[in-house]
């Protein structure tokens, strides 16, 4: 009787790629999924434990169930997609600088003038002042 | 609301083209305001160009400082809606 074709490592490794795909093209849109990347974990769980029985019934079953070869591959390949993805959230973007003379709360903000979008020069203390005007400053890394 | 980035007006002009934003966005090619005030993540830019690190800043009326977030975390800022709570919690104060 010929053997079983075993999915079950293919369809792991897709859904821990799905889990990074996703986090770039979606979740990070969305703070509830960016800041804490809950989405891209469970899908790194159900991918894993689908990886884990697939290897599973290969060696366990093997006059059943193929997958010997491609199944460990497979896991190591969905092991580095998973590994990647937790160094680059855990680690890598949280490598900043420590900012220890930024402005603090109760100090006056340093005055500048910076040109727009357009060259056009913009001051500080145009944007503040009596009686209402106050200004949220958002220093961002940029769009290269 | 400002938004402060090393990115060229002509970069900026094309992002802003493409989402459509309206507020302000200021060019600190160089970094100077990006370095007064202590927000600099050198090297950190395509090719090792300068370059803020991510933070938010409310200033109040007479120009002083009321709110800060430094991120730990690029991925991670603060929330529109966080901004707004903090404001006017600071309004609400009898601040001016």
């Amino acid at each position: 009787m010929p053997r079983q074709r075993n999915f079950l490592p293919l369809a792991g490794f897709l859904v821990c790629l799905a889990g990074f795909i996703g986090y770039s093209l979606l979740f990070v849109r969305y703070p509830v999924t960016r800041d804490v990347p809950w989405a891209s974990w469970l899908l790194f769980a159900a991918g894993l434990g689908l990886l884990a029985a697939g290897i599973a019934r290969a060696f366990r079953r093997p006059e059943t169930y193929r997958g010997r070869i491609a199944g460990p591959i497979l896991g190591v390949l969905s092991l580095a997609v998973v590994g990647f993805f937790l160094f680059a959230t855990l680690y890598a973007t949280r490598l900043l600088p420590a900012a220890a003379g930024a402005p603090r709360v109760g100090t006056k903000a340093p005055d500048f003038t910076l040109p727009d979008k357009d060259g056009r020069p913009v001051a500080l203390h145009e944007l503040v002042g009596p009686p209402s005007s106050w200004a949220v400053l958002i220093f961002y890394r940029g769009y290269w | 609301m400002v938004a402060i980035s090393a990115d060229a007006p002509r970069t900026t002009r094309e992002h802003l083209a493409k989402t459509g934003w309206t507020y302000t966005f200021l060019s600190d090619e160089n970094a100077a305001v990006i370095r007064q005030y202590d927000l600099l993540h050198k090297g950190a830019g395509v090719d090792g160009k300068d370059i803020a690190r991510p933070a938010e800043i409310l200033v109040d009326p007479s120009g002083t400082v009321r709110w800060v977030n430094l991120t730990e975390d690029f991925r991670v800022r603060a929330r529109p809606e966080t901004v707004l709570a903090v404001f006017d919690k600071l309004k609400g104060g009898g601040a001016p």
